[in-house]
């Protein structure tokens, strides 16, 4: 009898999510709920200012208070050469400010206590002396004649620039804009977010002298990294390095950089040799880790009569705050920026960017971006709206006139990436279905004769996502691959380990799934583990929506691999050659007598009881996957809005999401991590941002500010699939966890568009507030490049 | 949360309640339902020396009318008491409409009436339905009970007028001099935010004319805002188109905007003008269809 698939949990199975068993119940193990032996407790000091020299900084008030164990300073940080620390863009980073603080929350001194309120009550008694230097909160400020110079630590910095670059082909690009019908431009800022966990950063740094061995429990999406980089930075042997990443409250990316918490934990528990806890507060979090966007983008798109375009122009302007802190998988300058277009069948295209230094915190990659993909979308459906508006023509055919066609593929992108397969037009076909679209733009018609304003939104993408492979993604050169471990035991369970780290993903239920699709091993047979730099192999870790394509594909290697080894004790147990052998899910059989077979747990226990002559015993293997490319998944999405010409509020009526990510593993799992992206995207499109004002305080430094949208306005998600498998990804497979938020924000902005453009408005910069909206109906106006807060007196 | 040391008492009396805050001198604060307490001790805004947690004074937590009419409600009274009353919500549909709009409902099971009134946050929602209603704050120190009319007891941004050893005890809404008729109207960026601009308005009514009007502003001032001319211009009106137009005017031009991230100082001005011609064309279309 062949066995269910569905019913043992492999693919296409929407299997409970094992995980929330313990998550549910309150049973997660997260950093702070790790409790040593003698531990203590650290707290850090910020800057309350953006930019100063320190004077001096006085300590002695908090080393009387009694449960004091230590003060650092950065001077103390320096005297061990640990004051500063690379970033993964081969910049570097104060841990401890010595010289100058450079941003509002900059992390100044750190104090060791019995406990976390007397850590609290010494860091209120430390004195800093700051002499405030001027301030820097904008690229345009940043490089004006005469300003204060942010990095004057580093030796050839004579200026605020971090960065220029370029990509493309400038002359062909030059030629399309020639020919020409019409030219479209436009202007925006993508505002700076914060991917805000709800569980912010911390670690438990735990260095016993008598076995010369540092354990580090760390809220970190990437493990395997953080090893490589405290041996590094910290010059400790590797192998006396472990990294434990226990169960993590989201990191959408703000959990893959090295922060100076953790470094500075490292070294209060080798200096005290007891164990040293470290927990960000939300505030610290906010104001200091690794955020999302702040670019200014500007292009320009040439377009036929015909609807065809014939080039694009982007031009890019990027706030890295005061630290160029990113993680850096390509070897650009500005990520995956040259993603953009990538879904249209686009003749000529070139990109500048340029990236500036600012007084503010460092990062620009995290909250679910995949390395500016994010933006990269957002600006290449705006600027596609534009050009539609611009031609006359509606804005669904613009799309399918340009969109790359099924038997287009492979397809060279207009940068330069190769994708692989898609049915772009037929997703866009089932969205504008689902959503009714010509009905809905006759309903606009005669919405519109009564005042009310409607509108619908368009947003199809596809995106690079699974990096690497290792010949073109590398982080300060260690090559974009990984890895699994699959050990099945003799009573045919198993326990796989990789070197992805879930956060959320829903790992240990989805790689199982993929276990039990190649092997027949039921997935409630199978334990998944991740997180432990001692027992798990090397990985690259979670983000940029890799583990499925990267990580997940070696699960279907390594499987293989176990099921060669399970083949050929087949052919020992039913005593005939291996080539007689057949195949089928969780059972091998004689081809010319298929009553005859044996299943994998018989297989399993025959590895440790009865194995053939000269094979080694056990089931137990590794697989480590490069992949040959990335994967594209395709999405489109379409918004319909109601916008009230009043208030400048406005109702999202639909929203329906067709995402194409190949072949889908657990597709509970997948519309789960679709419905968290959309909910992102339209926190971005409607309130969710952080500024600052002119001295560089932060607004967004809580959650008062800082704006996490709740069940209750987060509107319905209708969502549809397609499916069209990777051709590369051993299961067909293609990364989902980003696509949601990177597409989504362009179809709720360009809905709201949609419904006031007759007014003569063409951009609203994100986020939508109310205020700007109805700013701009009334002033029939754009309002572009990031309108700086003002903060007036009544 | 890491807040500095205190000393905590929770006593379940009003006497020694009050008898806790002789003793404390001017450094304890009441402990009501710690939404915005809380917070403010996690931050170290308020460092209070001793905590009064009036959690456990069983006598103070009711609300009812009162056989004149009148609402009392006692400091115990949680927001979400006054948002799941029926009587509340079929005698007094100022307090009815507001009540689902102050914060989330988490915040709502804790957080405290009377405490919102005493906290005197610009942005809170009850102050301006107290203004808008004539509300009064019965206060109870050493020397027994005194009232004071909201107007005079809310001192400026997050201070009253409560002497270090008085608690309020209760906040008394009185009786409406006819129909109580009223609304709430708040611009949230998403639920559990602070107004970007709210407005409060209660009218009463008796054959056909508004007998007595109360209108107010929150967040678009330093304190909750009267706007007591355009209230005023309401008296003795049936609540017809020019008359409704003309007090959302007087209420746009007595708010005090800031311009900040929750928008621009001329747009929440504009919020209160629409805001407070909606609810009263809400108001007089809901009477004319009622009569
Ligand atoms: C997430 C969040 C969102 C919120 N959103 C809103 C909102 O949209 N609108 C709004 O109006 N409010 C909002 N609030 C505040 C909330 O309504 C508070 O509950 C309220 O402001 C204070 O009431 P409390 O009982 O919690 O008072 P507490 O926090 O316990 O006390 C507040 C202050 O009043 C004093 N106090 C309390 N009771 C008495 C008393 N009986 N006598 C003398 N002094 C007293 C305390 O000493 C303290 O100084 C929000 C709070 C949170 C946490």
């Amino acid at each position: 009898m062949t066995l269910d698939e569905i019913k043992i949990g492999g693919m296409g199975a929407s299997r409970r999510r094992v995980e929330d068993n313990r998550f549910i119940r309150g049973k997660g193990n997260y950093v702070d709920d790790v409790v040593l032996p003698g531990m203590l407790h650290m707290e850090i000091l910020r800057s309350p200012v953006a930019h100063a020299r320190i004077r001096s900084i006085d300590v002695s008030k908090a080393w009387e208070i009694p449960g004091v164990r230590l003060v650092l300073t950065g001077d103390m940080l320096a005297t061990r050469n640990l004051a500063w620390m690379p970033t993964l863009s081969y910049d570097t980073q104060a841990v401890l400010a010595t010289d100058k603080v450079r941003f509002q929350g900059q992390e100044v001194a750190a104090v060791i206590a019995d406990d976390p309120y007397i850590a609290k009550d010494a860091c209120e008694a430390i004195v800093v002396d700051y002499e405030v230097l001027p301030v820097i909160v904008n690229p345009d400020q940043a490089r004006a004649a005469g300003a204060a110079l942010i990095r004057d630590d580093k030796e050839n910095q004579p200026d605020n620039k971090v960065f220029d670059w370029e990509v493309g082909d400038r002359s062909a690009t030059d030629k399309a804009f020639a020919e020409a019908d019409v030219v479209s431009e436009v202007e925006l800022h993508y505002p700076r977010s914060h991917p805000s966990p709800l569980e912010p950063c911390g670690s438990i740094a735990d260095f016993d002298r008598s076995t010369g061995k540092l354990t580090v429990y760390m809220t970190t999406q990437a493990p395997h990294i953080i090893r490589a980089a405290v041996a590094l930075v910290a010059e400790l042997p590797e192998h006396m390095i472990r990294i434990i990443s226990p169960d993590l409250g989201g990191g959408f990316g703000n959990k893959v950089p090295v922060y100076p918490g953790y470094v500075v934990s490292i070294l209060a528990s080798i200096l005290t040799e007891r164990p040293v806890k470290w927990i960000e507060d939300k505030t610290g979090n906010l104001i200091s880790t690794g955020f999302g966007r702040d670019v200014y983008l500007k292009g320009q798109m040439a377009v036929r009569k015909d609807g065809r375009i014939l080039g694009v122009r982007m031009h890019t302007i990027s706030d890295h705050g005061a630290f160029f802190s990113d993680a850096q998988p390509s070897k650009f300058k500005i990520g995956l920026m040259h993603s953009a277009f990538s879904c249209y069948d686009i003749p000529a295209a070139h990109l500048t960017a340029e990236g500036w230094y600012t007084n503010k915190a460092p990062g620009g990659v995290a909250y679910r971006c995949s390395f500016r993909v994010t933006e990269a979308m957002f600006f290449q459906e705006r600027m596609v709206q534009a050009a539609a508006d611009d031609l006359g023509m509606d804005q669904a055919e613009f799309r399918r006139i340009n969109l790359v066609r099924d038997d287009d593929f492979p397809h060279r992108t207009p940068f330069g990436f190769l994708t692989d397969s898609g049915q772009y037009g037929k997703c866009l076909d089932v969205a504008l279905e689902a959503i009714g679209y010509e009905q809905f733009l006759k309903d606009q018609e005669e919405a519109r004769k009564k005042g009310r304003l409607l509108g619908v939104g368009i947003s199809t993408m596809t995106e690079p996502l699974g990096a690497g492979n290792s010949r073109e993604y590398d982080i300060l050169g260690i090559k974009m691959f990984d890895s699994a471990e699959l050990r099945v035991h003799m009573t045919g369970k198993a326990i796989l380990r990789t070197g992805a780290k879930t956060q959320g993903q829903g790992h240990e239920t989805t790689w199982a799934q993929i276990v039990a699709h190649e092997l027949g091993i039921p997935a409630d047979d199978i334990v998944v583990e991740e997180g432990d730099t001692d027992t798990a192999p090397f990985g690259m870790g979670t983000y940029a929506s890799r583990s499925t394509p990267v990580a997940g594909a070696a699960v279907a290697m390594v499987s293989r691999k176990i099921r060669a080894k399970a083949r050929k004790i087949a052919a020992h147990l039913l005593e005939v050659s291996e080539e007689d052998i057949e195949w089928e899910l969780g059972r091998f059989y004689v081809r010319s007598s298929p009553d005859r077979g044996v299943s994998i747990q018989e297989c399993a226990m025959a590895a440790y009881s009865n194995m053939p002559d000269g094979m080694e015993p056990g089931l137990e293997n590794v697989a480590y996957y490069d992949p040959p490319n990335l994967t594209w998944p395709f999405a489109a999405y379409v918004a319909t809005v109601e916008v009230d010409p009043e208030t400048g509020v406005w109702d999202v009526l639909r929203m329906v999401a067709v995402d194409d990510c190949g072949v889908r593993i657990n597709p509970m799992v997948v519309e789960g991590q679709i419905m968290g992206g959309l909910t992102e995207a339209y926190a971005m499109a409607s309130m969710q941002f952080i500024t600052f004002d002119a001295e560089g305080n932060c607004i967004g430094s809580n959650y008062m500010d800082y704006l996490l949208p709740t069940a209750w306005e987060t509107p319905g998600f209708e969502l549809h699939e397609v499916v069209t498998p990777c051709p590369h990804h051993p299961i067909g497979a293609k990364g989902i966890g980003e696509c949601a938020t990177v597409g989504g924000p362009a179809a709720f902005v360009n809905a709201v568009m949609n419904a006031v453009q007759h007014l003569g408005v063409r951009n609203i910069d994100m986020p939508l507030l109310p205020d700007r909206v109805h700013a701009a109906i009334n002033t029939r106006s754009d309002i572009s490049g990031a309108p700086p807060v003002r903060t007036d007196s009544p | 949360m890491y807040p500095s040391r205190f000393r905590y008492e929770a006593p379940s009396s009003v006497a020694e309640a009050i008898a806790l805050l002789e003793e404390g001198k001017g450094e304890a604060k009441i402990l009501a339902g710690g939404q915005s307490l809380v917070p403010m001790l996690k931050l170290r805004f308020a460092s209070p020396e001793l905590l009064v947690d009036i959690n456990n004074i069983a006598a103070l937590d009711y609300h009812h009318f009162s056989s004149d009419g009148a609402l009392h409600i006692g400091a115990l009274c949680r927001h979400e008491h006054l948002e799941k009353s029926s009587d509340i919500s079929s005698r007094q549909p100022t307090i009815a409409a507001a009540a689902p709009l102050v914060a989330d409902p988490i915040v709502r099971t804790r957080g405290t009436f009377v405490g919102s009134v005493c906290h005197a946050d610009p942005q809170g929602d009850w102050a301006a339905c107290m203004v808008a209603l004539d509300g009064r704050i019965v206060a109870q120190g050493p020397s027994g009970k005194r009232e004071i009319p909201v107007r005079s007891f809310v001192s400026g941004p997050f201070q009253n007028v409560l002497a270090y050893n008085e608690l309020a005890v209760e906040a008394v809404i009185p009786a409406p001099k006819g129909t109580a008729l009223g609304g709430y109207m708040k611009l949230e960026r998403r639920v559990g935010d602070f107004a970007t601009a709210a407005v409060a308005v209660a009218v009463d009514v008796d054959g056909g004319r508004v007998t007595r009007a109360g209108i107010a502003l929150t967040g678009v001032g330093g304190t909750t805002i009267d706007a007591a001319d355009a209230a005023a211009a309401l008296v003795g009106s049936s609540l017809d188109a020019e008359t409704i137009a003309r007090a959302a005017e007087l209420a746009a031009g007595v708010a005090q905007p800031r311009s900040d991230h929750r928008g621009s100082a001329s747009y929440k001005r504009h919020i209160i003008n629409t805001f407070t011609s909606r609810l009263l064309s809400g108001i007089a279309e809901s009477h004319e269809k009622a009569a």
